[in-house]
C-alpha cells in the first residue's frame, strides 16, 4: 500500500531501519553458515566446521538484540496497521533465522562422521539442494528489507525445488545403503543433512509468507504442498 | 432497498443486519456559514456497539458526532443537510421533540460538565424533567441504579448531598456518564470523554464503556487511537469532512484498506 512516506516522529523510521538492518545481518549470517557447513561437508573440512558451529553463538546473540528492540519498538512506539504487523513479523522472523543458523550448526557438526568411505554420489544433488536453500535464505530476507511482497512469494515457489531435491536424495541415500550396509551411517548422516536443508526451505518459505503479512496485510494461501519422501516410502 | 445515498467511502464489509442499526445517517453535510465541515457522510451505527471516530482535529468527526442528537441546533450559524434516523426515524423532522431525542440520545462532553448542584441532583434532574419517577423513593432508586451502572455508587453513597464539582476529574466524568444514562437512553454520544483524565480514571472509563455496551449504542469520538482500538468494535476514519474508511475495528488498526487511513493511524500523517 503506498503511504506517505516517513513517520512524524523520525526516531520511529530510525527504529525500524536499525531493526531491519539487524535482522538484514542476522540472515547474512545463516546465509553464510549454510554456504560454509556445505562447503566444510564437501571438502571434510573439519576445522571450518568446527568455526561454523562456534559462529552460531553470534546469532543467537543478535536475535536476543533484535527481540529486545522489537519489545521496545512495541512500547515506545505502539505500532498500528503495517508498522504493527512488521513488528510481530520481525519478532517471529528473528526466531526463524536463528533456527536457521541451528540446522547449518547440525549440518557442520556432522561433518566429522562423514570421514572415511568413498564418494557419495547423492552429495551433489546435496550441494546443489544447499545452495538453493541459502539463496532462499538471501533472497526472503532482502525481500524482507525492502517489504516486496512479490519477492517473497517467488521464494515460496522455490521451495518446491528443494522439497523435489529432498524426494530424490531421500531415495538416492536408500537405495545406496541397501547396496552397501556398510554406508548406512554415513548415509544416515547425509539423510539428516538432507532434512536439515529442506527445514531450512521450509523456514524460508514461513519467512516468505510473514513478509508478505507485514507488505500487504494479506496471507498467502495456502500452497499445495509435494508428497513428503518420508510418507511416501 | 432504500434509495442509499453512494458514499465513495471504503466499508469493509456490511456491519449490521437490519435489526442492529440503531442510528443511520445518509448523506450528511454540516456547513457553518459557508464552510463544509462534514461532506456526505453515510454510515450506519449499530445497538450494543461501540462506534469510534478517530481523524485529525477538524476533521469533522466531533461535528458529525453533534448532529445524531441535534447538539449543532445551538450554533446558529450551523446548518445539517441529508438524513439521520434514529430506528428509522428521521430526527430532523420538525415534528422532533429535540429534549426528548437528547434524552433517548445523550451525550457525555470532553471536559466533565457537571452542574453545580449536589451530587443526586446531578442525576436526578433529568429523570425529574422527563417526568420518570412517581415520587422519591423511585427517584431514588433511579440515582442508585445510574451512580452503580456508571461505576459511581460505592465512593459517593455517604456524600450525595455534597457539590457534584467537588469531585476528582475522573468521578465528575462518570458522573456524567451517571447523568445520561439516568434518563434511560438509547444512545451514549462521547465526545473525547477520557481526554482530561489520568490513566487510571481513563482505564475506568474504558471499563465503563465496556459494561455499558450490553444495553446502549455507543459512539465515541477519540484521539486516542490504542483507546479506539480497545473499547470499539466499529471504527470510522474521517479525513478533512470526509467519511474515508469505515469498518471492524480490529481490520482498520491491523489491516487498512485505504493509504489515508493507515498512515494517519501509523503516525505518518501530514
Amino acid at each position: 500500500m503506498a503511504t506517505a512516506g516517513g513517520h512524524t516522529v523520525k526516531a520511529f523510521d530510525e527504529d525500524i531501519a536499525q531493526l531491519r538492518a539487524l535482522i538484514s545481518q542476522m540472515g547474512g549470517l545463516a546465509e553464510n553458515a549454510i554456504h560454509e557447513a556445505m562447503r566444510c561437508l564437501n571438502h571434510r573440512d573439519y576445522e571450518a566446521a568446527l568455526q561454523v558451529v562456534a559462529d552460531d553463538k553470534k546469532l543467537d546473540l543478535l536475535e536476543t538484540e533484535a527481540e529486545g528492540r522489537v519489545v521496545q519498538l512495541i512500547a515506545l512506539r505502539a505500532p498500528m496497521a503495517d508498522d504493527l504487523r512488521e513488528a510481530v513479523a520481525a519478532l517471529k522472523i528473528v526466531g526463524i533465522v536463528e533456527r536457521i543458523g541451528d540446522y547449518a550448526k547440525n549440518i557442520a557438526k556432522r561433518v566429522p562422521a562423514l570421514e572415511g568411505g568413498g564418494q557419495i554420489e547423492a552429495m551433489s544433488l546435496l550441494t546443489e539442494m544447499g545452495r538453493i536453500a541459502a539463496e532462499m535464505v538471501h533472497d526472503v530476507l532482502d525481500a524482507y528489507v525492502e517489504r516486496d511482497a512479490e519477492k517473497a512469494r517467488v521464494v515460496v515457489e522455490r521451495d518446491r525445488a528443494v522439497d523435489d531435491f529432498y524426494d530424490s536424495i531421500f531415495r538416492a541415500l536408500l537405495t545406496f545403503m541397501m547396496e552397501d550396509p556398510a554406508e548406512i551411517t554415513r548415509s544416515t548422516h547425509l539423510l539428516f543433512v538432507a532434512k536439515n536443508i529442506e527445514r531450512v526451505g521450509d523456514h524460508a518459505t514461513n519467512i516468505a509468507e510473514m513478509v508478505y503479512f507485514a507488505a500487504t496485510g494479506e496471507r498467502l494461501t495456502d500452497r499445495p504442498r509435494g508428497a513428503d519422501a518420508t510418507e511416501a516410502e | 432497498m432504500d434509495t442509499d445515498i453512494v458514499n465513495p467511502v471504503v466499508e469493509t464489509k456490511p456491519a449490521f443486519t437490519a435489526a442492529e442499526i440503531k442510528m443511520r445517517a445518509r448523506g450528511v453535510c454540516v456547513y457553518y456559514g459557508d464552510k463544509k465541515a462534514v461532506d456526505n457522510v453515510s454510515l450506519d451505527m449499530g445497538t450494543e456497539h461501540v462506534t469510534a471516530f478517530i481523524g485529525p482535529s477538524g476533521c469533522g468527526k466531533s461535528t458529525f458526532l453533534r448532529t445524531l442528537n441535534r447538539m449543532n441546533d445551538t450554533i446558529a450559524s450551523a446548518r445539517v443537510e441529508g438524513r439521520i434516523e434514529l430506528d428509522g426515524e428521521d430526527i430532523y423532522d420538525p415534528s422532533m421533540d429535540v429534549v426528548q431525542l437528547r434524552a433517548r440520545v445523550g451525550m457525555v462532553f470532553q471536559k466533565p460538565n457537571p452542574f453545580p448542584k449536589s451530587i443526586y441532583e446531578n442525576v436526578a434532574y433529568g429523570p425529574r424533567i422527563h417526568g420518570l419517577a412517581r415520587g422519591k423513593s423511585e427517584l431514588d432508586e433511579i440515582v442508585e441504579g445510574s451512580l452503580k451502572r456508571a461505576g459511581l455508587w460505592e465512593e459517593v453513597k455517604d456524600r450525595l448531598t455534597e457539590s457534584g464539582t467537588a469531585l476528582s476529574g475522573g468521578q465528575q466524568q462518570r458522573l456524567c456518564i451517571a447523568r445520561a444514562i439516568a434518563v434511560d437512553p438509547e444512545v451514549i454520544l462521547m465526545d473525547e470523554p477520557a481526554s482530561a483524565l489520568d490513566p487510571i480514571a481513563t482505564a475506568r472509563i474504558e471499563e465503563l464503556i465496556h459494561e455499558l455496551r450490553g444495553r446502549y449504542a455507543i459512539v465515541i469520538v477519540t484521539h486516542n487511537m490504542q483507546q479506539a482500538a480497545r473499547v470499539s468494535q466499529r471504527t470510522a476514519f474521517f479525513h478533512l469532512g470526509e467519511l474515508i474508511e469505515y469498518g471492524d475495528t480490529s481490520e482498520i488498526f491491523t489491516n487498512p484498506k485505504v493509504p489515508r487511513t493507515q498512515d494517519y493511524i501509523t503516525g505518518r500523517y501530514g
